[in-house]
């Protein structure tokens, strides 16, 4: 039976500036367990809106969301923080690490803020992430100083710390070269097959999104596919 | 807050500030400069608001009694001509005597009231001394020295022999030390008083005071009451001042008046005699708090607007933060705990240079020169005003801190990750 992660019913909303104008426009999504979900489409057809709306950074829109079984409407932005902290796991496309903290204390700081593990105990997780994404040698690195393919490999580490119900990527690889755009998705790829990570990103690769689990198609704020 | 997420918050403040060590430095150095200046300022001016008080305090009675010749009276026209506009030019002063009656029954029931600490009497008057051709003008106080000497402690104002030798010598003069330096005589040399009414006596020095302020020691001596009434030929009973020290010389401003009230003569009190001396002191405080909080004002501007521009660079860093689960009040506690430590180590050091300051202020050797005798500026190093400093000190960071830091906390994450 496959469990539902994330579910968006209806998902309506407007932008007023500069004038009235409906980005987005019914949209249902529906993510399960372990699926890696591509959500594609034209420019400017309200990709990254969405991804607001179901990251709950956004909240101000028409529809149903549930993540992870709770049903998020009318939740004050201190909750969604904590929400957020415990269930979602993010990849922007620029991989904003804090500058001035080292590889570990970046990935450490979500599951630091969540407080269900000590310090040390933190501490090991990060290791065992980085470990699998490649990075340990890196660890004690002031982030500012690795590569662009390394620092989202990191932010990959990051998202992951939380064990997050879902992992959500607007455009991850869209500021690598060929080399860790492949890297990056051998990553999503094997955390969704061997982990049965759940994950949704937006992608204008057509390569990437060709070996995902499934594809949405978005035109002109509504799915067509 | 919880205490965890507190914790959190305070090691990434860490890490932004010491991350750029130059521009928390400078941040700290404003505040450091205000705090330590306030401290600077206020030791030494409540040093020297202290020590006129306190010279006040040992120059002047706490109450004065005293006969206050009264320039208005009626004119004669003004009872000849009751109906009429009397104006009258150049009205003279009648001749008043300043006896004040009765001043041994009047010291005697004051002396019984709660918070008296003593009453004396005196006979005080104008006069000239004449030492081979110099001829000064001064006063001299007729007084029961042992009594004076509750009041004032003449014992150790002596500089030169001892209160008792007036006892034994009817016609002995203590004599202020900057009077006796003008007149070059010593102790033992016989000075020629002169009264205003052309009297004239030979008193012998027998010994010298310093009280520390110039107009007191330049121009006062003491000799034995019967001396100066026989030198004014005056009768025995002629008294012109009654002389009252409190226990609580604060209570002397609502004593007067009884005292004026109860005796029918003019009772003074300390504040007003010394009104000008004080006014310093007023003065002075306004100056301390200006200059002080002028300054904290700067070093608040300039934490106000270091974290403003922190803030401004840190927009992405805020952003991922509340993407990845950071509160709003998580962000704003980032803040200003930022400002709160550079407002707890910029005050601590603004103490530290305070105290130093003020230590070095009251090494200085600094000449009182006729006015009051001094060889240092007085210093005071009261441990309130440090507490005074910190509390200042961070209150003020605080407040620079707070607004940036809200805005911090509402910024909005899509905003900026949008780009
Ligand atoms: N804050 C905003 N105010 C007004 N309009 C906006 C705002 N943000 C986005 N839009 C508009 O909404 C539409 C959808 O924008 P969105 O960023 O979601 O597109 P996208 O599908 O992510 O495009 P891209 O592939 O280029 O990233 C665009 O027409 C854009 O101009
Ligand atoms: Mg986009």
């Amino acid at each position: 039976m496959k469990t539902e992660v994330l579910r968006a019913t209806g998902i309506t909303k407007y932008f007023y500036e500069p004038e009235k104008f409906q980005v987005l426009k019914g949209i249902d999504v529906q993510v399960n367990k372990g699926e890696f979900v591509a959500l594609v489409g034209k420019s400017g057809c309200g990709k990254s809106t969405l991804m607001y709306v179901l990251s709950t950074m956004d909240t101000q829109y028409e529809g149903e969301l549930i993540v992870a079984g709770q049903k998020l409407n009318d939740w004050s932005q201190n909750q969604l923080a904590a929400f957020r902290n415990q269930h979602i796991g993010f990849v922007f496309q620029f991989h904003y690490l804090l500058p001035e903290f080292t590889v570990l204390q970046n990935i450490m700081l979500p599951a630091l803020k969540l407080n269900r593990w000590t310090e040390s105990e933190v501490e090991e997780r990060a290791y065992t992430k980085l470990k699998m994404l490649g990075m340990q040698d890196h660890a004690l690195k002031v982030s500012a100083k690795l590569s662009g393919g390394q620092q989202q490999r990191v932010a990959i580490a990051r998202a992951l710390i939380n064990e997050p119900d879902i992992i959500m990527g607007d455009e991850p690889t869209g500021n690598l070269d060929s080399y860790n755009t492949q890297l990056v998705f051998d990553i999503f790829k094997e955390l969704t097959d061997v982990y049965h990570q759940s994950i949704i990103a937006v992608t204008h690769d057509e390569e990437f999104a060709a070996k995902s689990s499934r594809i949405i198609e978005m035109a002109d704020g509504k799915i067509i596919h | 807050m919880k205490f965890t997420s507190f914790k959190l918050s305070a090691g990434i403040a860490k890490t932004q500030l010491l991350s750029k060590p130059r521009q928390t430095l400078v941040a700290m150095l404003g505040v450091t400069f205000g705090i330590g200046m306030f401290i600077a300022l206020i030791s030494m001016m409540t040093g020297l608001n202290k020590l006129t008080e306190d010279l006040a305090m040992t120059s002047s009675p706490d109450i004065r009694i005293y006969y206050d010749i009264s320039p208005d009276r009626k004119s004669i026209a003004e009872f000849v001509n009751q109906e009429g506009l009397n104006i009258t030019h150049h009205q003279k002063p009648k001749n008043e005597s300043i006896k004040v009656r009765n001043a041994k029954q009047i010291a005697e029931q004051i002396r019984k009231r709660p918070n008296v600490k003593g009453a004396s009497i005196l006979l005080n008057s104008q006069v000239f001394y004449n030492y081979g051709p110099v001829q000064l003008n001064g006063t001299i106080a007729g007084v029961d020295i042992l009594e004076e000497d509750k009041l004032f402690d003449l014992t150790h104002k002596m500089k030169e022999g001892r209160i008792e030798n007036l006892i034994s010598n009817p016609d002995g003069i203590i004599m202020g030390t900057g009077l006796a330096k003008k007149l070059r005589a010593k102790t033992g040399d016989r000075v020629v008083i002169t009264t205003p009414q052309g009297f004239t006596q030979t008193l012998k020095i027998v010994g010298l005071f310093q009280i520390g302020i110039g107009v007191v020691d330049n121009t006062r001596s003491y000799a034995n009451l019967s001396t100066v009434q026989t030198i004014l030929q005056k009768e025995k009973s002629f008294i012109t001042d009654v002389n009252v020290k409190l226990y609580d010389y604060t209570k002397a401003k609502e004593l007067a008046p009884i005292l004026q009230n109860d005796f029918g003569y003019k009772a003074e009190d300390w504040e007003t005699a010394n009104a000008t001396l004080l006014v310093g002191a007023i003065i002075r405080n306004i100056i301390t708090y200006a200059v002080s909080i002028t300054l904290l004002i700067v070093a608040g501007f300039g934490i106000y607007n270091i974290l403003n521009i922190t803030i401004h660079n840190k927009m992405k860093d805020i952003a991922i933060l509340k993407a990845m689960g950071f509160s709003g009040p998580d962000v704003r506690s980032i803040f200003m705990i930022q400002s709160l430590v550079i407002g707890f180590f910029g005050s601590l050091m603004g103490l530290i240079f305070g105290f130093v300051f003020s230590y070095l202020i009251s090494l200085a050797p600094f000449n009182g020169g006729d006015i009051i005798s001094i060889t240092h500026l007085p210093v005071n190093f009261n441990p309130l005003f440090y507490v005074i400093g910190i509390v200042f000190g961070v209150a003020t960071t605080a407040n620079a801190g707070y607004m940036p830091s809200r805005k911090a906390a509402q910024v909005d994450p899509i905003e900026i990750l949008r780009g």
